[in-house]
């Protein structure tokens, strides 16, 4: 088989796409999370049900949506209700199998920092916020990352905790009582890690061509490698054209 | 479509409205999740040169950036500020970071809890604790309380009840009784919470197109003080099924944001330099006007029965 070309995000919607199951309720933002859900949809997880924190569920955006609350999503989609009803009916009820989380850091047990770099009261830099990323991390049954491999990214511990990962680990999350069972897995450029029995991210995968030196020096912690760490399938021709021809012809997110 | 209006005390002109309702040092809300922004309002209060304002919203997007910029705030309370589906909201970032902006921030849901508190009538509301704690511990407002019938703990807000919130909606009649559709937000919850609630409009039917599908009236006149006939109010963002969101728009404010001289030149430009939205959809011209056409895809209608 002739090798394709891919560029950096493309390997990480289609590896992130590949980890959503049929079926799964999947709560889910724009951009590259949006862009892995359809791709997703479209190739084995035909029956995916989308849900936007917006208030949008089943959306089937006959263009790319730029925005959590574009109005494409709506038009067509199965339902619209409140934000209350969305964080309460579906989220805090346990109706979402999936949430797609995204920050400035994320630590070695896969908190979350989308809150502020330097002091919280004093802020060096002042990052967006929670949104709903606080009651998803604890909420949903269970949670994926998407980001690029940097190691002012990866640090061992995040200046602040916007989201719940795994605490400081151990059994440190399931003490907490949330009903969620948290991150699954964290997908980079490189390839991707999970979350050992301890809460801690350990490399379970690379992508082709990646080695074990090239993580390590992009992460803030002295990075653990599985015994059978894999190397992930390189994106195959259909979801290529899926995601360039289909979803994003623009190539705003990819 | 309009027969027999009524001038009714509520119907006014927004710039009236907001000289009525909105007073310096005033909580206020202006409600929509990415959906029916009412723009014009903020542009009307940063005209009318209300000061020392505490601006609450979910997203403070663009509006409350271009509010801050031009000296209203004195406080912002918030659960994400970022221009969405671009970045940094870069003005009101900037004022929090030097310190000259209060803040005081919630996760959606918890800053939509404290609304839905406020709109019940309730001393608090409950949500399940999310293992996360350090926003907990920054703002004094997240408490933890024993739940009465487990003994387990659960997060209470307290409830949000702004001095004005401000609603837009795609139709309303003369007292306010409003039908929206679309991305749904915070705005029922927003009105019923607030102390005084203006309404701007996109357009004005007779009582009897609202009598036609009351399920879809959202907002009841009963809890609106003023109805302003606003067309093309939610500009930049949009209103469904009237015209698009503005993308462009939000992308050029990432670079018209780098700087404070470039927001006056265009608060200067956009603001200041009109007197009112019709004036400033004028001023976008037919090439955005086009851009922005929402085309049409109707509902099935649904027989209520003649009883």
């Amino acid at each position: 088989m002739a090798e394709l070309d891919y560029n950096p995000k493309e390997l990480m919607v289609v590896n992130a796409a590949r980890l959503l199951r049929d079926y799964d309720v999947v709560f889910v933002g724009v951009g590259i999370p949006n862009l892995a859900c359809n791709l997703a949809r479209r190739t084995h997880a035909p029956n995916l049900q989308m849900i936007y924190e917006a208030g949008v569920i089943g959306a089937q955006p006959s263009r790319l949506p730029l925005s959590i609350g574009d109005p494409s999503l709506v038009t067509g989609s199965t339902s619209v209700c409140s934000m209350y009803d969305v964080f309460t009916l579906y989220l805090q009820r346990g109706n979402v199998d999936v949430g797609f989380l995204g920050g400035a850091q994320i630590d070695q047990f896969c908190n979350i920092n989308a809150t502020v770099i330097g002091d919280y009261q004093d802020p060096k830099v002042r990052l967006p916020g929670s949104g709903g990323s606080m009651e998803i991390a604890g909420w949903a049954n269970r949670c994926y990352i998407i980001t690029p491999h940097q190691k002012r990214r990866f640090p061992a511990r995040v200046d602040f905790r916007t989201s719940i990962g795994f605490l400081e680990g151990g059994d440190a999350r399931k003490k907490t009582g949330v009903r969620g069972g948290g991150p699954e897995a964290v997908v980079t450029n490189l390839g991707v890690m999970r979350p050992d029995e301890n809460g801690e991210l350990v490399l379970t995968a690379m992508h082709p061509g990646v080695t074990y030196e090239q993580v390590a020096e992009n992460t803030g912690w002295l990075l653990k490698m599985v015994e059978d760490c894999t190397e992930t399938e390189p994106p195959n021709a259909d979801e290529l054209r899926i995601l360039r021809e289909d979803l994003d012809p623009q190539r705003i997110y990819i | 479509m309009m027969n027999g209006m009524d001038m009714t005390t509520k119907f006014t002109s927004l710039s009236d409205a907001i000289r009525q309702y909105v007073h310096d040092g005033d909580l206020v809300y202006a409600s929509g999740f990415t959906h029916l922004i009412p723009f014009a309002a903020g542009h009307e209060i940063i005209r009318q040169g209300i000061k020392n304002l505490v601006l609450a919203r979910a997203t403070p997007d663009l509006l409350y950036d271009q509010m801050v910029a031009a000296g209203c705030a004195r406080k912002v309370i918030f659960s994400y500020m970022g221009n969405p589906g671009v970045g940094s909201l870069r003005r009101v970032r900037a004022a929090l970071e030097s310190g000259e902006l209060e803040w005081e921030e919630y996760s959606h849901f918890s800053m939509i809890n404290r609304l839905q508190a406020g709109a019940s009538g309730l001393p608090f509301m409950p949500m399940k604790q999310t293992g996360a704690t350090d926003l907990e511990s920054q703002n004094p407002n997240f408490k933890r309380v024993a739940d009465p019938y487990t003994g387990e703990e659960v997060v209470v807000v307290p409830p949000l009840i702004p001095d004005v919130a401000i609603v837009h909606v795609q139709r309303a009649d003369v007292n306010g009784n409003a039908h929206v559709w679309g991305i749904l937000g915070e705005q029922r919850m927003a009105a019923f919470a607030a102390k005084k609630v203006i309404l701007t409009v996109e357009e004005m039917v007779d009582e009897a197109v609202i009598r036609s599908d009351p399920n879809r009236t959202l907002i009841p006149g009963l809890v609106v003080d003023a109805v302003c006939h606003v067309p093309f109010c939610a500009h930049p963002s949009y209103t469904q099924g009237y015209h698009d969101r503005d993308n462009d728009f939000y992308l050029a404010w990432d670079e018209i944001s780098k700087t404070d001289e470039s927001v006056q030149a265009y608060l200067e430009e956009w603001v200041y330099g009109l007197p009112d939205r019709a004036a400033y959809w004028e001023k976008l011209g037919p090439e955005v006007h086009q851009r922005l056409h929402a085309g049409q895809r109707l509902s099935d209608p649904v027989n209520y029965g003649d009883y």
